[in-house]
């Protein structure tokens, strides 16, 4: 175990729910939703409290496409690829955001943790095509140079916030 | 609410003749019948929120906009089957559905409408809430329901059916939001008034995720029997931008392309079978003359692959070759015998995948070879796509008559293709271009071309 690491957040977390194996998804989501990903330094702690294997925990951690096991960027954009956003022209917006930001289906976050961009199924707000949402915050009706300009205003907020 | 015994909530319900509004159409009083007679200590009632077709979003709108009806109506499934537990299971995708689903169950807790002893009948009822996490598949009851237990989201096999060894191995009723918030409608007014609306085979009302080329999309509800033209000119108010009406995608990856054939069909879930259709998911995705079909089955192969949870071969293995196939297809790269290749592959797969994600994975494809062979056949053996819209098959040229030499598009490209002297015309390196279409737009010569 890392003695390093700060276990009480976890501890609470599954003090919360009562320590159930039933609640796996339930405490991986309120894990992601404190570290923005999943520590993989906790499965050992967190099944031996849940009293399950460590395979357990990482076999739902895998499964689900909402947990991320790896950091993600300051600004997590999700592009809408649902078939509304899809015959509305969600791909040239991928195509623009990830050539700028030197991305790829591969490679989701930048080196500077600054931008993650990922497709998303379908965010339900079709009447809205196409959607992109950056931290959850929904953009409706994008165009590539609509995406564009907003991560050169996200790029240039950045820059100020760091020189101030 | 407890005049009724369970038997007599149930006979009502079959009198009402509703069927499953999650895709499959089954008779939800049969499901509720076999709970019911079903000998357990412990019996839950399952509602699927995990609305995971893209391009509908019925169940969210129920779920934000009228949670007391789900619960009440998972309440009345409680006391017809003797369950005292209920989950709902809601897709992560929607925040704003738990948080108002979480308020309605602590507003109907504090009216004493849930808990323990409602109402001093002696009957308990009490309801859970589930995030999913992101796993199509989970939409699938035995899948969801492993995934309530805090497992992978794997289908089971089946039988056991859920409705007697379900959740935690109990008998479980499942069924979908819009299900169960037909149900408080039909106690009320009786099950002869619900089969009175919609054709005598599939009674009631159908809430529709109208999407896509059309001027007015958004939510609708209509008796079942309704026509797509009514549907589609009526209520949608007719193409977007002066479009031609090309096909309606129906029932998300699970479902079929109708084409203007099908105009005068009315929607039920008999009819839409006859066609090989499903109601599915209810989304409806209307699309003009600019979408390829051969795209947009890859686009839905690409989806259910991406979805496919790896449980059984015929999904997880037959669904990423028939997505190869139509990659190379739209790439230009088809070969003679595609066709046919992705029919057998099809063929295979709807009759051994084990769950219904796989069985219905390539109902898009069959429809769209259906209906749009010629575009199959257009991409394969003369390299070109009939819509103008796959990217491969297209090539971006500049007319060098028209051509001033501004140089807006090169500073447009993303990818830096575009080169040349200022005053003089410039020129695309297609080796470079992606085909993102943004020097098109920049033009203000209108010298790009694609085609």
């Amino acid at each position: 175990m890392n003695e390093n690491f700060d276990y009480s957040v976890v501890e609470s977390i599954l003090h919360e729910h009562q320590c159930s194996d039933k609640a796996i998804i339930a405490i991986l989501q309120d894990v992601q939703e404190h570290y923005h990903y999943l520590p993989m330094e906790l499965f050992p702690y967190m099944a031996k409290k849940l009293k399950v294997s460590e395979a357990r925990i990482y076999s739902v951690a895998t499964f689900y496409e909402n947990f991320s096991l790896e950091p993600k960027g300051k600004y997590v954009i999700k592009v809408c690829d649902g078939t509304a956003c899809h015959v509305r022209k969600s791909i040239p917006i991928l195509d623009r955001l990830r050539a700028e930001l030197g991305l790829s289906e591969k490679k989701k976050t930048t080196d500077d943790l600054l931008f993650t961009v990922e497709t998303v199924s379908c965010l339900g707000a079709c009447g809205l095509a196409p959607v992109m949402t950056v931290n959850d915050k929904v953009h409706p009706a994008m165009t590539p140079e609509k995406a564009s300009a907003l991560i050169k205003q996200l790029i240039e907020e950045e820059k100020n916030n760091a020189s101030e | 609410m407890f005049e009724m015994s369970g038997e007599e909530i149930v006979d009502e319900v079959k009198k009402s003749g509703i069927r499953g509004r999650g895709g499959a159409g089954f008779p939800t009083g049969i499901k509720w019948d076999t709970v019911r007679k079903t000998e357990s200590d412990k019996k839950y009632v399952v509602c699927n929120g995990d609305e995971g077709d893209p391009g509908a979003f019925m169940d969210r709108s129920i779920m934000e906009g009228a949670p007391h009806r789900v619960l009440e109506g998972m309440i009345i499934a409680g006391i017809a089957c003797g369950a005292d537990e209920g989950y709902i299971y809601v897709r992560a995708e929607y925040p704003l559905a738990v948080t108002r689903l979480k308020n309605a169950i602590r507003q109907a807790e504090g009216l004493g409408m849930l808990g323990d002893n409602i109402l001093g009948s002696g009957f308990s009822f009490r309801i859970h809430i589930n995030r999913g996490a992101g796993a199509f598949v989970c939409g699938e009851e035995t899948a969801l329901i492993n995934s309530i237990e805090g497992q992978r989201g794997f289908p089971r096999v089946r039988p056991p059916l859920t409705v007697i060894k379900g959740l935690f191995g109990k008998p479980t009723v499942p069924n979908n939001v819009e299900t169960y918030a037909n149900i408080p409608n039909i106690i009320n007014n009786g099950g002869e008034w619900y089969a009175g609306i919609g054709t005598p085979n599939s009674p009631g009302t159908k809430a529709f995720a109208l999407t896509g080329n059309i001027n007015n999309t958004g939510l609708i509800e209509v008796p079942m029997g309704t026509t797509l033209r009514e549907i589609i000119f009526d209520i949608g108010g007719g193409m977007k931008n002066g479009g031609q009406f090309k096909a309606v995608q129906i029932g998300g990856p699970s479902g079929a392309c109708l084409t203007k054939e099908h105009l005068d069909l009315p929607l039920d879930f008999d009819n839409l079978k006859k066609v090989g259709a499903m109601v599915g998911s209810g989304g409806l995705v209307v699309v003009d003359e600019h979408t390829c079909m051969v795209e947009f089955a890859r686009f839905f192969m690409h989806f259910t692959q991406n979805e496919s949870c790896g449980k059984c071969v015929p999904c997880r293995e037959g669904t990423k070759r028939m997505l190869q196939i139509l990659e190379r297809i739209v790439a230009g790269e088809g070969r003679d015998g595609d066709i046919e290749l992705l029919l057998e592959l099809a063929d295979t797969i709807c009759n051994t995948a084990l769950c219904g994600l796989g069985k219905t994975a390539p109902n898009p494809v069959i429809s769209t070879i259906k209906n749009f062979r010629s575009e199959y056949e257009a991409h394969i053996y003369d390299k070109k796509c009939p819509a103008g819209a796959c990217s491969k098959l297209k090539t971006i040229s500049i007319d060098p008559s028209l051509c001033k030499g501004c140089s807006k598009c090169a500073r447009q490209c993303p990818v830096n293709a575009i080169s040349g002297k200022i005053k003089e015309p410039f020129s695309i390196d297609l080796s470079k271009c992606i085909r993102c279409g943004s020097c098109v737009s920049a033009c203000p010569f209108k010298a790009i071309k694609e085609g």
